[in-house]
């Protein structure tokens, strides 16, 4: 049996070795790598290992009900008995699972949008496309996602489709000025002076040196993301009950807060630990590909 | 309503340029003057948390930037790192819990306590109408039920500042007249104030407006759950109401006021810095 390590080259498992180390020299993004596998970890394998999986949904036990923090319940129940650790472990997912469809929306479309833009960089069509970012990018995202949620009916769904909406023109801009510096370098002229087709250019010459700032600001943007997630759902525009989503279980928490204040102060932790993990790791990241832009 | 969307879209952007933003569905009333009651209040909230916040986050940020890597460095760092990590609505809901039932020294509801008079309305900024009025007591008692709201939309904007002046001030340590500075023995104090601090504003500056603009979305929760009678919690019950005209008119204002800032921020660094109005002139 080959270990992995035997699979990649001389030179790769040398560079890997250079990049962890220099990655690692940082307490502070080891720490943010812990907490983001940590709580992946907890969302992929929430119906195994969370300690009552049955509180996920519409799960009644009066006789368990509104208890404090115990070792049976580590973060408490809630008023209709549902264990509070278990649904936070379930929340998770859905605030992954919010932030990585998010992604995967915007990052591509937005990225494309930019190479087009900053690769016609000064006809109509920068012009259109650039203009269009702009006014996506003149209202707060907060705003423009509250509003657009309200028009639309209440669910997950649609406050994923409200985020990405509003999201894709911080990855146009970025891609924007990238290609817009990139074209004028000799390799591009090179490629178009022997004829090769726009589109090769764009995606063979240009992106992949666009590749690591935007793969560094996916990661520091998955914490907002889930931030922007989470408030939606705290103003009851996100995920409806029964899901558990974090911000919506610190909204129905918060209905009862001073006396049973564990059912709001565990999720609003849960949310602050999960944005903190994915900040230090970005930032961990952004370190050690060096990107200044961001 | 029966023409084509174009069509309509000018016929509201017409009305919307005399100031007739429609009428709202809920509310019954002229949008525009639902928005002129319950903007002055916002706008207060929101000055009073960019006055707290931005000497502060100087503070912070120049002190941090000043001593790098000592204990408060870190503290600092950490702060930050939580400020911008922890999202408002649950400093709101922390905010809740320790004043409202720990500590009950800040009112954490409204903005006058039960039995102050509401002064008369003039500029609809409740502080500044108490002022006018002379009442000294609905002016205390106004300021400090501002306290709370602000402190929650001002920690990730105070965190944020911070840390970009402090990154600016510690490239800036590095810069050639700042070493000779040092070296000819002008005492540190004034080559922080005179020549250190004021080029290394530029960043923090030039979020300001982003982070002002986003305090104005941050204001659609922090109203909602401080029950203040604001801009914020107006445009929040028009979409859960589903308001459309006010809804419209919400987010348009935002925006407006995102660019106004944007504006204003623009100047405030061509103050700051020099090179940037030559380079204006010139060009």
């Amino acid at each position: 049996m080959k270990s992995i390590g035997s699979l990649l080259s001389e030179d790769q498992r040398e560079s890997l070795k250079r990049n962890w180390h220099k990655f690692s020299t940082n307490p502070l993004s080891i720490v943010g790598l812990i907490t983001v596998l940590t709580i992946t970890f907890m969302a992929i394998f929430s119906p195994w290992i969370a300690p009552y999986p049955q509180s996920w949904g519409r799960w009644i036990d009066f006789s368990q009900a509104s208890l404090p923090p115990s070792w049976k319940h580590p973060c408490g129940t809630d008023i209709y008995g549902r264990d509070i650790l278990s649904r936070i472990m379930f929340g998770f997912r859905y605030d992954l699972l919010m932030a990585v469809c998010i992604l995967a929306m915007v990052v591509p479309s937005g990225t494309f949008l930019g190479l087009v833009a900053g690769y016609y960089h000064g006809t109509w069509i920068d012009t259109v496309i650039m203009r269009i970012t702009d006014i996506f990018l003149a209202i707060p995202s907060l705003v423009l996602a509250l509003a657009i949620c309200a028009l639309l009916e209440p669910s997950l769904f649609n406050s994923m489709m409200a985020v990405s909406l509003l999201w894709w023109p911080w990855y146009s801009r970025l891609a924007y000025s990238l290609t817009s510096s990139i074209r004028n370098e000799y390799f591009v002229q090179a490629a178009e002076l022997i004829g090769a087709n726009p589109l090769y250019i764009m995606f063979r010459e240009i992106l992949p040196n666009c590749l690591s700032p935007i793969f560094t600001k996916m990661t520091l943007d998955v914490g907002w993301v889930i931030l922007i997630g989470s408030t939606l759902s705290f103003v009851g525009l996100g995920a409806q009950e029964p899901m558990p989503a974090l911000g919506n279980m610190v909204a129905v928490g918060s209905k009862y807060m001073p006396d049973y204040w564990w059912m709001t102060i565990f999720p609003a932790l849960a949310i602050a630990f999960t944005i903190l993990g994915f900040n230090l790791l970005g930032d961990g990241i952004r370190d050690l590909l060096a990107v200044e832009e961001i | 309503m029966n023409d084509p969307l174009p069509v309509q879209y000018v016929i509201w952007l017409m009305n919307a340029l005399r100031g007739d933003l429609g009428e709202s569905i809920v509310s019954k009333r002229p949008v525009s003057q639902d928005v002129l009651t319950f903007f002055p209040a916002s706008f207060e909230l929101v000055m009073f948390s960019t006055i707290i916040s931005v000497p502060l986050a100087i503070l912070i940020g120049a002190l941090a930037g000043r001593r790098a890597n000592s204990i408060f460095d870190n503290i600092v760092r950490v702060f930050s790192y939580v400020g911008i990590a922890v999202p408002t609505f649950v400093w709101a809901v922390l905010a809740l819990f320790l004043f409202g039932y720990l500590w009950k020294v800040l009112p954490i509801m409204g903005q006058l306590s039960v039995g102050i008079r509401r002064p008369p309305v003039r500029t609809g900024m409740m502080s500044i109408d108490a002022l006018l009025a002379g009442r000294w007591d609905a002016f205390v008692d106004h300021l400090k039920h501002m306290i709370l709201p602000a402190l929650c939309m001002s920690v990730g904007r105070i965190a944020q500042e911070a840390r970009l002046l402090r990154a600016g001030i510690i490239e800036n340590l590095k810069k050639d007249y700042i070493v000779a500075a040092i070296s000819y023995g002008i005492p540190e104090r004034r080559v922080m104030m005179t020549y250190l601090l004021k080029p290394s504003l530029i960043p923090m500056v030039s979020i300001m407006a982003l982070d002002l603009a986003s305090s104005m979305g941050g204001s659609f929760i922090i109203e909602t759950i401080f029950n203040w009678p604001g801009f914020g919690r107006y445009g929040m019950w028009a979409m859960l109401n589903k308001d459309l005209n006010a809804v419209v008119a919400s987010v348009m204002i935002v925006g407006i006021f995102f660019a106004l800032f944007n504006i204003l921020v623009d100047v405030i660094i061509a103050y700051l810095d020099p090179r940037i109005r030559v380079m204006e002139r010139a060009s």
